[in-house]
């Protein structure tokens, strides 16, 4: 998801290499060893989904934009083509083991829908989702550091306020599953991708190498991440408990919020965030990012020069994706790609409003100060 | 200012993060923790999630 300048940097050497890496397996160890297994294991995937986002530089906002400003499809078919796959696996996998695996299955409603829409606008404003936040923060990208705090406050908010937002008006929770609901599925994907396809410049269909990687190490990693962890890979519900440990930290009362005390979430607060599974691929994606851009010297690039009124925009957008991402019921990972890939039909309805939202966010950017106006 | 210090001071936030987590959480048990897969131990899954449903209130 960044770019690196290697002219003016030298690749670490042999011996620094090999440390890291023995630190990184020290810290997956030490996770196993205190928090249990499958937090190390949980870990370790979401340092694998850091490493395939930062190393094939694959992401979902910067796709979106290419498929709007250039009508480049191919980020967008290797996204459809890794949800796709990953549902192959999922949806049986959920229809013969729903007690000890959940789907990522979420009503869709009015404030899921604007929900959607604002994350998909904020989204582009900082160049960057629920993941590829996380990723850019780890890979030294200003803009991404400055937005995750806000991103984690604004999720925290969100979840405070989420009964009553849903309570504006939702419908049941509406699910696909078994062979039919696999099939509609892949139906559906299908369609899309023709769309892209129809609308995309030529060529667009060719996927460059770096996208077959990361959309089969992303699918395979999301497959081990559901049989691992019980749940499809998200990332929103861990950013939001780290501000709730933070307020409890400084002696906030959570008790007057529906959904921090409601008992799995209470518990959670008072549980180490090592048990957490959104905070351990989280914190994963931040280290797995973190980790290829030392590798390939990206850090030694100067950070780019930003007016104050940008500045503004990236706090604001952070607050609203992590707001925003919580009536939506979901991010890009939660609702887009763990959504339709497990079966829920909200997150097609995400798909659409997101995609909506992101049109609006490109042409936000100019005058926002965050890139030359066309 | 280069793109390392800015890394250095998220590394910086996860650790605070994490000392802060240490103190306050209630200490790590490993004997109680779910077996290290899901897919066939016999338990719900139970983590919180983004995409669930929000709590009825009280």
């Amino acid at each position: 998801m960044t770019a690196t300048t290697p002219a003016a940097t030298t690749a670490p050497g042999l011996v620094s290499r090999s440390l890291i890496i023995a630190v990184v397996a020290a810290s997956v160890l030490s996770v196993a060893l205190f928090a249990g297994p499958r937090s190390g294991l949980v870990l370790l995937i979401g340092l694998g989904f850091g490493l395939t986002l930062e190393g094939f530089r694959f992401g979902f906002t910067g796709p979106w934009r290419r498929m709007i400003q250039e009508r480049d499809a191919s980020g967008l078919l290797a996204q459809l083509l890794a949800i796709a796959i990953v549902a192959c696996a999922a949806l049986p996998l959920l229809a013969a083991n729903g007690a000890e695996l959940k789907g990522a299955h979420a009503p869709i409603g009015l404030a899921m829908i604007g929900g959607a829409f604002v994350f998909g606008a904020a989204m582009q404003i900082v160049l960057g989702c629920g993941s590829g936040t996380l990723v850019n923060a780890g890979s030294g990208n200003a803009i991404g550091a400055v937005a995750l705090p806000f991103f984690a406050i604004g999720s925290f908010a969100g979840a405070w306020h989420l009964s009553w937002w849903t309570a504006l008006g939702s419908l049941p929770v509406m699910t696909l599953k078994g062979a039919g609901g696999l099939g509609i599925t892949l139906l559906g994907l299908a369609g899309v991708a023709a769309l892209a396809l129809v609308i995309g410049r030529r060529g667009s269909h060719r996927l460059p190498a770096r996208y077959w990687g990361a959309l089969l190490a992303l699918a395979a990693l999301a497959i081990l991440h559901l049989v691992v962890a019980g749940q499809p890979w998200g990332v929103v519900y861990g950013l939001g408990l780290w501000v709730a440990k933070g307020v409890v930290a400084v002696g906030g009362d959570l008790s007057g919020s529906v959904f921090w005390s409601a008992p799995a979430n209470a518990a959670q607060v008072e549980a180490s965030l090592l048990t957490d599974i959104t905070s351990l691929t989280d914190l994963g994606l931040i280290g797995g990012a973190a980790l290829v851009a030392w590798w390939r010297a990206g850090l030694a690039s100067p950070v780019g020069v930003l007016p104050a009124r940008a500045w503004v925009a990236v706090i604001v957008a952070g607050l609203v994706l992590g707001y925003s991402s919580r009536l939506a019921f979901g991010c890009n990972i939660g609702a887009f790609f763990s959504g339709i890939a497990t079966g829920s039909a909200h997150g097609w309805v995400w798909f659409a409003a997101a995609f909506a939202g992101s049109w609006v966010g490109i042409r936000l950017r100019p005058s926002l100060g965050l890139e030359a106006r066309r | 200012m280069r793109r390392v210090h800015v890394t250095l001071l998220v590394a910086l936030g996860v650790v605070g993060l994490l000392a802060l987590d240490q103190a306050q959480s209630q200490p790590l048990n490993p004997y109680n923790a779910p077996p290290m897969i899901a897919l066939g131990s016999g338990l719900a899954a139970t983590g919180g999630h983004c995409a669930a449903p929000p709590p009825v209130a009280r």
